[in-house]
């Protein structure tokens, strides 16, 4: 991973309120808003970063317009893992994007996901999403889908504590 | 099965009461009584509050009743904490790679060699 230019600033933050089913993600970038929203929505760029490590992204539908929808698949050793879709609420150039997200293992469930583009200045952009569900639970799923080994490491754990608890 | 745990962990915290009685009893055990004292509430009240932390696990009571002092369970805490880092940290996996691309990315360099962006090409479609 190239680091010479990156600066000591940039970490992803992770905000979960207890209380509410949103998911906040905050993270920096080292490149306008212009160049920063076209890698989110330009489907060849989008594929070569959105999906988990040791896996490829298939995109098999992406009309990145307000009205428009998309679908991709993580594919691993030619293998379809998980399918993802959703539709294109609202593109607002550089500044807004509003999308609604539905992992196809769980149809039933689906989040309103808000990426703003807030220019910085000096070719920097700082990109907040925010993904709202319906429920706790489903808020908690999705944090828990496409965790592997950590998480259901973390649940044995959990279960173990329970148990003993 | 144990997502249900997780989530029951959620939405006991779900509750102002009941963070409270968490955060007061991450300072120390304390008996029913004295975590009723401050809400002006009933011990009926503080008690169900805790049945729900109990049961997701957030707080233990030695076998036995009312005036058993209430224990946290720090353990389930950290993990929660642990699990929103290994989340974090995917988010941040996917990042970087973005940080790669959108060094790649260059901007062109020569002012003709400037093409329109995505964006003027979607103006110019709808």
């Amino acid at each position: 991973m190239t680091s010479s230019t990156t600066s000591g600033t940039r970490e992803t933050l992770i905000e979960a309120d207890p209380a509410l089913p949103v998911i906040r993600i905050t993270r920096d970038f080292d490149a306008s808003p212009d160049r920063v929203f076209r890698a989110w929505t330009d489907p060849d760029l989008v594929a070569r970063w959105l999906g988990p490590r040791n896996s490829e992204i298939r995109i098999d539908g992406w009309d990145a317009r307000t009205g428009g929808s998309y679908r991709y698949a993580s594919v691993r050793d030619g293998e379809e893992v998980a399918a993802f879709y959703g539709s294109f609420h609202e593109i607002r150039p550089t500044e807004r994007l509003v999308q609604t997200f539905t992992w196809e293992g769980m149809p039933d469930g689906v989040s309103l996901d808000t990426m703003t583009f807030e220019d910085l200045g000096n070719r920097r952009t700082r990109v907040i999403g925010v993904s709202v569900v319906d429920s706790l639970e489903s808020r908690d799923a999705i944090m828990a889908s496409g965790m592997d080994v950590g998480v259901n490491e973390g649940y044995e754990k959990l279960d173990e504590l329970l148990a003993n608890g | 099965m144990s997502e249900d745990q997780l989530s029951r962990v959620f939405s006991a915290l779900a509750d102002p009461t009941r963070r409270d009685i968490v955060a007061r009893l991450a300072v120390g055990d304390a008996t029913v009584g004295q975590l009723a004292l401050p809400y002006g509430v009933s011990i009926q009240a503080v008690s169900k509050h805790l049945r729900v932390l109990e049961d997701a696990g957030l707080v233990s009571h030695s076998r036995d009743a009312q005036r058993r002092p209430r224990h946290l369970e720090a353990e389930v805490f950290d993990l929660m904490t642990k699990w929103i880092e290994k989340y974090r940290q995917q988010a941040e996996d996917r990042f970087r790679r973005l940080d790669a691309l959108l060094e790649e990315m260059d901007e062109p360099k020569n002012p003709a060699d400037q093409r329109p962006s995505a964006e003027d090409q979607e103006g110019a479609a709808s």
